[in-house]
C-alpha cells in the first residue's frame, strides 16, 4: 500500500516539474510576449497544481492526516494565475507592446478603429 | 527510489527557475520581465512543496499559501502601473 501511494505521489510530482519545465522553454522560446504569456500561464498553472495535489496525497496517503491548507493553496493558484496572466497580457497591449512581425490578424487594433471612427 | 524522484523533479524545477531568469535579464519589454517574476514565484511554490515532502514536515505548508497571494498581488500592482501609470488612484471624481 505505502509503496503505490509513494508512486503516485511521485508521478504526480514529476509530471508536475516536467510540465514547469516546458513552460520555462516555451518563456524562452517563443517569439512575443502575448505567446510567452500564453506559455508560461498554462503550463506553469497546471505544473504547481500536479505538484501540489501530490503534496496532498503525501500527507494524505502516508502521512495520514488531509492537510486542507494545500487544498486551499490548490484552489487560490488555479482562480488567480490566470486572472494575472489575463492583466499583464491587456496591460502590454495598452502600453503598445507590438505583435510578433509573423502574426496576421488584429482584430482588437481593427475594433478600436471602428469605435473610434465612430 | 522515491528520494531520487524527489531529487530529480528539484532539479528539473530549479532548471526551469534558471530559465526564467534568463528571460527575466534578457526580455525585451517590460511585460515579459514581470511574466517571468510572475512564473518565478510559481516555481518557487512548487520548490517548497518538493522540499516539504523532502523533509517530511507539513510546518511549510503556510508559505505555499502565502507565496500565492504575494506572487498575485505583485502581478496586479504591476500590471496596474503599467497601464495607468500609479497603483492606488487618489482621485475619486473620474
Amino acid at each position: 500500500m505505502i509503496e503505490i501511494s509513494k508512486f503516485i505521489v511521485g508521478f504526480l510530482i514529476l509530471q508536475g516539474s516536467l510540465l514547469s519545465l516546458i513552460a520555462a522553454i516555451g518563456v524562452v522560446r517563443l517569439p512575443d510576449p502575448y505567446t510567452r504569456n500564453h506559455a508560461a500561464s498554462k503550463s506553469a498553472t497546471l505544473g504547481i497544481i500536479s505538484i501540489l495535489l501530490g503534496l496532498f496525497m503525501y500527507y494524505l496517503l502516508i502521512d495520514h492526516h488531509a492537510n486542507s491548507r494545500v487544498l486551499l493553496g490548490i484552489i487560490f493558484v488555479f482562480i488567480t494565475a490566470p486572472v494575472a496572466g489575463h492583466l499583464i497580457s491587456r496591460a502590454a497591449y495598452n502600453t503598445g507592446v507590438p505583435l510578433w512581425e509573423k502574426s496576421i490578424q488584429d482584430d482588437l487594433a481593427k475594433a478600436r478603429k471602428h469605435e473610434k471612427s465612430r | 527510489m522515491f528520494t531520487l524522484v524527489m531529487t530529480i523533479s528539484l532539479i528539473i524545477v530549479a532548471i526551469s527557475t534558471l530559465l526564467f531568469v534568463y528571460r527575466l535579464v534578457k526580455g525585451p519589454s517590460t511585460p515579459d520581465r514581470v511574466i517571468a517574476l510572475d512564473a518565478i514565484g510559481i516555481n518557487l511554490i512548487a520548490i517548497t512543496a518538493i522540499i516539504s515532502i523532502v523533509l517530511n514536515t507539513s510546518a511549510f505548508v503556510e508559505v505555499i499559501l502565502l507565496l500565492g497571494i504575494l506572487a498575485f498581488i505583485g502581478t496586479v500592482a504591476f500590471s496596474k502601473y503599467l497601464e495607468k501609470g500609479e497603483i492606488i488612484e487618489n482621485d475619486r471624481n473620474q
